[in-house]
Protein backbone atom coordinates (compact mmCIF):
# COMPACT_ATOMS: atom_id res chain seq x y z
CA UNK A 1 0.00 0.00 0.00
CA UNK A 2 1.37 3.35 -1.00
CA UNK A 3 1.82 5.69 1.95
CA UNK A 4 4.02 8.37 0.41
CA UNK A 5 2.26 11.44 -1.00
CA UNK A 6 3.75 14.38 -2.88
CA UNK A 7 2.31 17.25 -0.84
CA UNK A 8 0.57 17.90 2.46
CA UNK A 9 -2.64 18.81 0.63
CA UNK A 10 -2.64 15.52 -1.29
CA UNK A 11 -1.87 13.56 1.88
CA UNK A 12 -4.90 15.09 3.61
CA UNK A 13 -7.28 14.59 0.68
CA UNK A 14 -10.53 12.94 1.78
CA UNK A 15 -9.57 13.03 5.45
CA UNK A 16 -10.75 16.50 6.49
CA UNK A 17 -14.25 17.52 7.49
CA UNK A 18 -15.82 20.21 9.65
CA UNK A 19 -16.21 19.54 13.42
CA UNK A 20 -13.51 16.86 13.56
CA UNK A 21 -11.11 16.17 16.44
CA UNK A 22 -7.46 16.33 15.43
CA UNK A 23 -4.57 15.25 17.64
CA UNK A 24 -1.38 17.14 16.82
CA UNK A 25 2.18 16.44 17.94
CA UNK A 26 4.69 19.05 19.06
CA UNK A 27 5.78 20.96 22.15
CA UNK A 28 5.80 24.72 21.76
CA UNK A 29 7.02 25.13 18.19
CA UNK A 30 9.34 22.12 18.46
CA UNK A 31 8.37 19.12 16.38
CA UNK A 32 5.05 20.52 15.16
CA UNK A 33 3.49 19.32 11.89
CA UNK A 34 3.86 22.75 10.33
CA UNK A 35 3.23 21.69 6.71
CA UNK A 36 0.06 19.75 7.50
CA UNK A 37 -1.27 22.65 9.60
CA UNK A 38 -0.70 24.98 6.66
CA UNK A 39 -2.56 22.57 4.37
CA UNK A 40 -5.45 22.31 6.84
CA UNK A 41 -5.65 26.10 6.83
CA UNK A 42 -5.77 26.18 3.04
CA UNK A 43 -8.49 23.48 2.96
CA UNK A 44 -10.88 25.86 4.74
CA UNK A 45 -12.21 23.11 7.02
CA UNK A 46 -13.70 24.61 10.19
CA UNK A 47 -15.07 24.07 13.72
CA UNK A 48 -12.04 21.94 14.50
CA UNK A 49 -11.11 20.64 17.93
CA UNK A 50 -7.39 20.22 18.49
CA UNK A 51 -5.80 18.06 21.15
CA UNK A 52 -2.36 19.62 21.24
CA UNK A 53 -0.11 20.55 24.14
CA UNK A 54 0.15 24.17 22.92
CA UNK A 55 -1.61 26.42 20.42
CA UNK A 56 1.38 27.75 18.50
CA UNK A 57 2.14 31.45 18.19
CA UNK A 58 0.13 34.02 16.25
CA UNK A 59 1.70 33.31 12.86
CA UNK A 60 3.03 29.74 13.22
CA UNK A 61 1.70 26.35 14.17
CA UNK A 62 -1.95 26.07 15.23
CA UNK A 63 -1.91 29.86 15.57
CA UNK A 64 -2.46 30.20 11.81
CA UNK A 65 -5.75 28.30 12.16
CA UNK A 66 -6.86 30.47 15.06
CA UNK A 67 -6.36 33.55 12.96
CA UNK A 68 -8.73 32.16 10.30
CA UNK A 69 -11.19 31.07 13.03
CA UNK A 70 -11.10 27.42 11.94
CA UNK A 71 -10.67 26.20 15.51
CA UNK A 72 -13.67 25.73 17.81
CA UNK A 73 -11.91 24.17 20.79
CA UNK A 74 -8.43 23.46 22.14
CA UNK A 75 -7.48 20.66 24.54
CA UNK A 76 -4.08 21.84 25.81
CA UNK A 77 -1.88 22.17 28.88
CA UNK A 78 -0.36 25.57 28.17
CA UNK A 79 -1.40 28.33 25.77
CA UNK A 80 0.60 31.28 27.02
CA UNK A 81 2.39 32.36 23.85
CA UNK A 82 -0.55 33.31 21.67
CA UNK A 83 -2.23 36.73 21.78
CA UNK A 84 -4.94 35.89 19.24
CA UNK A 85 -5.77 32.77 21.22
CA UNK A 86 -6.28 34.86 24.36
CA UNK A 87 -8.44 37.37 22.51
CA UNK A 88 -10.76 34.68 21.13
CA UNK A 89 -10.85 32.80 24.43
CA UNK A 90 -11.69 35.88 26.52
CA UNK A 91 -14.39 36.93 24.03
CA UNK A 92 -15.96 33.45 24.21
CA UNK A 93 -15.31 32.57 20.55
CA UNK A 94 -12.98 29.70 21.46
CA UNK A 95 -13.49 26.84 23.90
CA UNK A 96 -10.57 25.71 26.00
CA UNK A 97 -10.13 22.53 28.00
CA UNK A 98 -7.01 22.60 30.14
CA UNK A 99 -5.40 19.24 30.76
CA UNK A 100 -2.32 18.66 32.89
CA UNK A 101 0.46 17.91 30.44
CA UNK A 102 1.04 14.33 31.53
CA UNK A 103 -2.68 13.63 31.63
CA UNK A 104 -2.98 14.93 28.06
CA UNK A 105 -0.10 12.72 26.88
CA UNK A 106 -1.53 9.68 28.65
CA UNK A 107 -5.06 10.33 27.34
CA UNK A 108 -3.59 10.11 23.83
CA UNK A 109 -1.38 7.10 24.56
CA UNK A 110 -4.19 5.25 26.34
CA UNK A 111 -6.66 5.75 23.47
CA UNK A 112 -4.02 4.52 21.05
CA UNK A 113 -3.66 1.39 23.18
CA UNK A 114 -7.41 0.76 23.34
CA UNK A 115 -7.74 1.98 26.92
CA UNK A 116 -10.81 4.25 27.29
CA UNK A 117 -9.94 5.51 30.78
CA UNK A 118 -7.30 5.42 33.49
CA UNK A 119 -6.91 6.61 37.07
CA UNK A 120 -4.29 9.21 38.00
CA UNK A 121 -3.31 11.18 41.09
CA UNK A 122 -2.61 14.23 38.94
CA UNK A 123 -5.10 17.01 39.67
CA UNK A 124 -6.74 15.46 42.75
CA UNK A 125 -7.98 18.31 44.96
CA UNK A 126 -7.84 20.85 42.10
CA UNK A 127 -10.37 22.21 39.57
CA UNK A 128 -9.24 19.47 37.20
CA UNK A 129 -10.85 16.84 39.43
CA UNK A 130 -14.27 18.51 39.55
CA UNK A 131 -17.00 16.27 38.15
CA UNK A 132 -14.65 13.32 37.64
CA UNK A 133 -14.98 9.91 39.26
CA UNK A 134 -12.73 9.52 42.34
CA UNK A 135 -11.49 6.14 43.46
CA UNK A 136 -9.13 5.03 46.22
CA UNK A 137 -6.34 2.53 45.61
CA UNK A 138 -4.16 1.48 48.56
CA UNK A 139 -5.33 4.46 50.61
CA UNK A 140 -4.65 7.07 47.95
CA UNK A 141 -7.24 8.93 45.89
CA UNK A 142 -7.16 8.95 42.10
CA UNK A 143 -9.38 10.47 39.42
CA UNK A 144 -10.65 8.90 36.23
CA UNK A 145 -9.38 10.45 33.00
CA UNK A 146 -10.61 9.36 29.58
CA UNK A 147 -8.67 8.47 26.46
CA UNK A 148 -8.69 10.91 23.53
CA UNK A 149 -9.88 9.05 20.44
CA UNK A 150 -9.11 11.46 17.62
CA UNK A 151 -10.55 11.42 14.11
CA UNK A 152 -7.16 12.31 12.67
CA UNK A 153 -3.57 12.52 13.92
CA UNK A 154 -1.00 14.85 12.41
CA UNK A 155 2.65 14.50 13.45
CA UNK A 156 6.16 15.54 12.50
CA UNK A 157 9.18 13.23 12.53
CA UNK A 158 12.78 13.52 11.38
CA UNK A 159 13.02 10.50 9.10
CA UNK A 160 10.71 7.86 7.75
CA UNK A 161 11.02 4.90 5.46
CA UNK A 162 8.42 4.30 2.75
CA UNK A 163 6.41 1.99 5.07
CA UNK A 164 5.94 4.80 7.60
CA UNK A 165 8.42 3.69 10.25
CA UNK A 166 9.40 6.93 12.01
CA UNK A 167 12.55 8.23 13.67
CA UNK A 168 12.38 11.42 15.72
CA UNK A 169 15.22 13.75 16.63
CA UNK A 170 16.05 14.95 20.18
CA UNK A 171 13.24 16.75 22.02
CA UNK A 172 11.21 17.11 18.82
CA UNK A 173 9.76 13.66 19.63
CA UNK A 174 7.62 14.98 22.53
CA UNK A 175 3.87 14.53 21.87
CA UNK A 176 4.29 13.08 18.38
CA UNK A 177 4.21 9.35 19.23
CA UNK A 178 1.17 9.50 21.55
CA UNK A 179 -0.62 11.88 19.16
CA UNK A 180 0.08 9.53 16.24
CA UNK A 181 -1.31 6.56 18.16
CA UNK A 182 -4.68 8.03 19.17
CA UNK A 183 -6.16 8.86 15.74
CA UNK A 184 -8.26 6.71 13.44
CA UNK A 185 -5.80 7.78 10.74
CA UNK A 186 -2.39 9.38 11.04
CA UNK A 187 -0.57 11.60 8.55
CA UNK A 188 3.12 12.23 9.20
CA UNK A 189 5.41 14.86 7.72
CA UNK A 190 9.15 14.23 7.82
CA UNK A 191 12.37 15.94 6.78
CA UNK A 192 13.55 12.92 4.82
CA UNK A 193 11.95 9.76 3.48
CA UNK A 194 14.63 7.10 3.04
CA UNK A 195 14.28 3.86 1.05
CA UNK A 196 12.68 1.01 2.98
CA UNK A 197 15.43 -1.12 4.46
CA UNK A 198 17.85 1.72 5.15
CA UNK A 199 16.68 2.41 8.71
CA UNK A 200 18.12 0.19 11.43
CA UNK A 201 15.01 -1.63 12.78
CA UNK A 202 16.34 -1.27 16.32
CA UNK A 203 16.33 2.54 16.08
CA UNK A 204 12.72 3.03 14.94
CA UNK A 205 10.79 5.09 17.50
CA UNK A 206 7.29 4.64 16.08
CA UNK A 207 6.43 1.62 13.91
CA UNK A 208 4.72 2.31 10.60
CA UNK A 209 1.56 0.52 11.74
CA UNK A 210 0.53 3.86 13.27
CA UNK A 211 1.26 5.91 10.14
CA UNK A 212 -1.12 5.83 7.17
CA UNK A 213 0.11 8.66 4.98
CA UNK A 214 3.46 10.36 4.69
CA UNK A 215 5.06 13.39 3.12
CA UNK A 216 8.56 14.79 2.92
CA UNK A 217 8.97 18.56 2.99
CA UNK A 218 11.04 21.58 3.88
CA UNK A 219 10.51 22.68 7.45
CA UNK A 220 11.08 26.13 8.88
CA UNK A 221 11.61 24.67 12.38
CA UNK A 222 11.25 28.03 14.10
CA UNK A 223 12.96 28.58 17.47
CA UNK A 224 10.64 30.07 20.10
CA UNK A 225 13.25 31.20 22.65
CA UNK A 226 16.82 31.41 21.45
CA UNK A 227 19.02 31.16 24.55
CA UNK A 228 22.81 30.96 24.32
CA UNK A 229 25.93 31.23 26.48
CA UNK A 230 29.05 33.17 25.62
CA UNK A 231 32.15 31.23 24.57
CA UNK A 232 34.40 32.86 27.18
CA UNK A 233 32.24 31.33 29.93
CA UNK A 234 33.46 27.88 28.92
CA UNK B 1 20.03 39.97 55.34
CA UNK B 2 17.41 37.87 53.56
CA UNK B 3 18.76 35.55 50.87
CA UNK B 4 18.82 36.69 47.26
CA UNK B 5 17.77 34.52 44.32
CA UNK B 6 21.15 32.87 44.01
CA UNK B 7 21.42 32.15 47.72
CA UNK B 8 17.96 30.58 47.69
CA UNK B 9 18.98 28.45 44.71
CA UNK B 10 22.21 27.44 46.47
CA UNK B 11 20.23 26.43 49.58
CA UNK B 12 17.83 24.38 47.45
CA UNK B 13 20.80 22.62 45.83
CA UNK B 14 21.84 21.38 49.29
CA UNK B 15 18.66 19.28 49.33
CA UNK B 16 19.85 17.26 46.33
CA UNK B 17 21.78 14.06 46.82
CA UNK B 18 24.25 12.23 44.65
CA UNK B 19 22.53 10.10 42.01
CA UNK B 20 19.21 11.94 42.04
CA UNK B 21 17.03 12.52 38.97
CA UNK B 22 15.52 15.99 39.42
CA UNK B 23 13.10 18.32 37.63
CA UNK B 24 13.68 22.05 37.96
CA UNK B 25 10.92 24.58 37.32
CA UNK B 26 11.21 27.94 35.59
CA UNK B 27 12.72 30.99 37.38
CA UNK B 28 14.80 30.65 40.55
CA UNK B 29 14.63 26.81 40.41
CA UNK B 30 16.54 26.91 37.10
CA UNK B 31 19.45 28.55 38.96
CA UNK B 32 19.75 25.49 41.24
CA UNK B 33 21.70 23.74 38.46
CA UNK B 34 24.55 26.22 39.05
CA UNK B 35 25.03 25.04 42.65
CA UNK B 36 25.02 21.23 42.55
CA UNK B 37 28.85 21.15 42.65
CA UNK B 38 30.35 17.67 42.44
CA UNK B 39 27.06 15.89 43.04
CA UNK B 40 25.97 13.55 40.27
CA UNK B 41 22.56 15.04 39.45
CA UNK B 42 20.59 14.24 36.28
CA UNK B 43 18.12 16.93 35.24
CA UNK B 44 14.83 15.94 33.63
CA UNK B 45 13.09 18.20 31.15
CA UNK B 46 9.47 17.07 30.96
CA UNK B 47 9.19 17.65 27.22
CA UNK B 48 11.20 14.44 26.86
CA UNK B 49 14.81 14.46 28.06
CA UNK B 50 17.00 13.22 30.89
CA UNK B 51 20.47 14.71 31.15
CA UNK B 52 19.78 18.34 30.28
CA UNK B 53 22.89 20.38 29.45
CA UNK B 54 23.54 24.15 29.53
CA UNK B 55 22.49 26.71 26.92
CA UNK B 56 24.30 26.24 23.57
CA UNK B 57 27.10 28.47 22.34
CA UNK B 58 25.97 31.13 19.94
CA UNK B 59 25.46 29.63 16.48
CA UNK B 60 24.95 26.12 17.85
CA UNK B 61 21.25 26.44 18.72
CA UNK B 62 19.18 23.47 17.56
CA UNK B 63 15.42 23.92 17.06
CA UNK B 64 14.96 20.22 17.90
CA UNK B 65 16.59 20.62 21.31
CA UNK B 66 14.68 22.72 23.84
CA UNK B 67 13.74 22.55 27.50
CA UNK B 68 10.26 22.73 29.01
CA UNK B 69 10.55 26.53 29.04
CA UNK B 70 11.03 26.31 25.24
CA UNK B 71 14.62 27.61 25.53
CA UNK B 72 17.38 26.16 23.37
CA UNK B 73 19.65 23.86 25.38
CA UNK B 74 22.31 21.17 24.82
CA UNK B 75 22.68 17.47 25.51
CA UNK B 76 25.27 15.69 27.67
CA UNK B 77 26.99 12.36 27.16
CA UNK B 78 24.40 10.76 29.43
CA UNK B 79 21.36 12.25 27.69
CA UNK B 80 18.34 10.12 26.84
CA UNK B 81 15.30 11.27 24.84
CA UNK B 82 11.75 9.92 25.04
CA UNK B 83 8.20 10.95 24.24
CA UNK B 84 5.83 12.97 26.44
CA UNK B 85 3.82 9.94 27.57
CA UNK B 86 6.96 8.20 28.83
CA UNK B 87 8.24 11.44 30.32
CA UNK B 88 5.14 11.84 32.45
CA UNK B 89 5.10 8.11 33.04
CA UNK B 90 8.38 8.44 34.91
CA UNK B 91 7.05 11.52 36.73
CA UNK B 92 3.69 9.96 37.67
CA UNK B 93 5.44 6.69 38.44
CA UNK B 94 7.55 8.28 41.16
CA UNK B 95 10.90 7.77 39.42
CA UNK B 96 11.90 11.43 39.67
CA UNK B 97 13.36 11.99 43.14
CA UNK B 98 12.52 15.67 43.48
CA UNK B 99 11.01 18.69 41.81
CA UNK B 100 12.07 22.21 42.70
CA UNK B 101 9.33 24.67 41.75
CA UNK B 102 8.30 28.28 42.16
CA UNK B 103 4.99 29.16 43.84
CA UNK B 104 2.44 31.92 44.31
CA UNK B 105 1.11 30.45 47.58
CA UNK B 106 1.84 27.47 49.82
CA UNK B 107 -0.33 26.36 52.76
CA UNK B 108 0.71 24.85 56.09
CA UNK B 109 -0.74 21.54 54.86
CA UNK B 110 1.52 21.57 51.83
CA UNK B 111 -1.08 22.73 49.33
CA UNK B 112 0.50 24.51 46.38
CA UNK B 113 -0.90 27.23 44.12
CA UNK B 114 1.31 28.23 41.21
CA UNK B 115 -0.66 28.13 37.97
CA UNK B 116 -3.61 30.49 37.95
CA UNK B 117 -4.84 33.84 39.22
CA UNK B 118 -8.61 34.14 38.68
CA UNK B 119 -9.52 37.16 36.55
CA UNK B 120 -6.03 37.36 35.10
CA UNK B 121 -4.72 35.77 31.95
CA UNK B 122 -4.73 32.00 32.32
CA UNK B 123 -1.87 30.30 30.51
CA UNK B 124 -2.32 26.76 31.77
CA UNK B 125 -0.77 24.38 34.26
CA UNK B 126 1.64 22.74 31.83
CA UNK B 127 3.27 19.85 33.68
CA UNK B 128 3.09 21.33 37.18
CA UNK B 129 0.10 19.28 38.41
CA UNK B 130 1.66 16.05 37.18
CA UNK B 131 5.00 16.89 38.80
CA UNK B 132 3.66 17.72 42.25
CA UNK B 133 1.42 14.64 42.24
CA UNK B 134 4.14 12.28 41.10
CA UNK B 135 7.67 13.11 42.19
CA UNK B 136 9.25 11.90 45.40
CA UNK B 137 9.79 15.26 47.05
CA UNK B 138 8.42 18.72 46.20
CA UNK B 139 10.62 21.65 47.17
CA UNK B 140 9.20 25.14 46.72
CA UNK B 141 11.51 28.12 46.24
CA UNK B 142 9.86 31.54 46.43
CA UNK B 143 9.87 34.92 48.15
CA UNK B 144 8.27 34.73 51.59
CA UNK B 145 5.94 37.67 50.89
CA UNK B 146 4.42 39.20 47.78
CA UNK B 147 5.15 42.69 46.48
CA UNK B 148 2.49 44.12 48.84
CA UNK B 149 4.26 42.52 51.82
CA UNK B 150 1.56 39.86 52.33
CA UNK B 151 2.60 36.37 53.37
CA UNK B 152 2.72 33.73 50.63
CA UNK B 153 2.93 31.04 53.32
CA UNK B 154 -0.71 30.67 54.39
CA UNK B 155 -3.10 28.64 56.53
CA UNK B 156 -5.11 27.97 53.36
CA UNK B 157 -4.27 28.90 49.78
CA UNK B 158 -6.63 31.47 48.28
CA UNK B 159 -5.71 30.73 44.65
CA UNK B 160 -6.74 27.63 42.65
CA UNK B 161 -4.53 24.72 43.66
CA UNK B 162 -1.88 22.95 41.63
CA UNK B 163 -1.84 20.12 44.16
CA UNK B 164 -3.21 19.31 47.59
CA UNK B 165 -0.86 18.28 50.39
CA UNK B 166 2.08 17.93 48.02
CA UNK B 167 4.81 20.32 49.27
CA UNK B 168 7.55 18.90 51.52
CA UNK B 169 9.92 21.84 51.95
CA UNK B 170 9.63 25.61 51.49
CA UNK B 171 12.76 27.67 50.85
CA UNK B 172 12.18 31.42 50.92
CA UNK B 173 14.34 34.51 51.12
CA UNK B 174 13.88 34.33 54.93
CA UNK B 175 14.72 30.70 55.57
CA UNK B 176 13.72 27.05 55.26
CA UNK B 177 10.43 25.59 56.49
CA UNK B 178 9.36 21.98 56.56
CA UNK B 179 5.72 20.93 56.16
CA UNK B 180 4.81 18.83 59.21
CA UNK B 181 1.58 17.13 60.32
CA UNK B 182 0.49 19.97 62.60
CA UNK B 183 2.04 22.94 60.84
CA UNK B 184 5.32 24.27 59.59
CA UNK B 185 8.68 23.81 61.26
CA UNK B 186 11.42 26.39 60.84
CA UNK B 187 14.56 24.44 59.93
CA UNK B 188 16.85 27.35 59.15
CA UNK B 189 16.90 31.16 59.05
CA UNK B 190 18.73 33.27 56.47
CA UNK B 191 21.72 35.17 57.86
CA UNK B 192 20.54 37.88 60.25
CA UNK B 193 16.90 36.70 60.08
CA UNK B 194 15.37 35.47 63.35
CA UNK B 195 12.59 32.95 64.08
CA UNK B 196 10.47 35.94 65.14
CA UNK B 197 11.08 37.63 61.79
CA UNK B 198 9.84 34.51 60.00
CA UNK B 199 6.81 34.18 62.31
CA UNK B 200 5.94 37.83 61.71
CA UNK B 201 6.08 37.34 57.93
CA UNK B 202 4.09 34.08 57.97
CA UNK B 203 0.31 33.74 58.13
CA UNK B 204 0.49 29.94 58.42
CA UNK B 205 0.81 28.04 61.71
CA UNK B 206 4.42 27.56 62.76
CA UNK B 207 4.92 24.89 65.43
Amino acid sequence: MKKVYATATEALEGLLRDDMLIAAGGFGLCGIPELLLQAIKESGVKNLTFASNNAGVDDFGIGILLKTKQVKKMISSYVGENAEFMRQYLSGELELEFNPQGTLAERMRAAGCGIPGFYTKTGVGTVIAEGKEHKDFNGETYILEEGIFADLSIVKAWKADETGNLVFRKTARNFNPPAAMCGKLCVAEVEEIVPTGSLDPDTIHLPGIYVHRLIQGDHEKRIEQRTVRKREEA
Amino acid sequence: MPWDRNQMAARAAQELEDGMYVNLGIGIPTLVANYVGDKDITLQSENGMLGMGPFPYEGEEDPDLINAGKQTITELNRTAYFDSAQSFGMIRGGKIAAAILGAMEVSEKGDLANWMIPGKLVKGMGGAMDLVAGVGRVIVVMDHTNKHGDSKVLKECTLPLTGKNVVDLIITNLGVLEVGHKGLHILECADGVTHDDIRAATEATIV
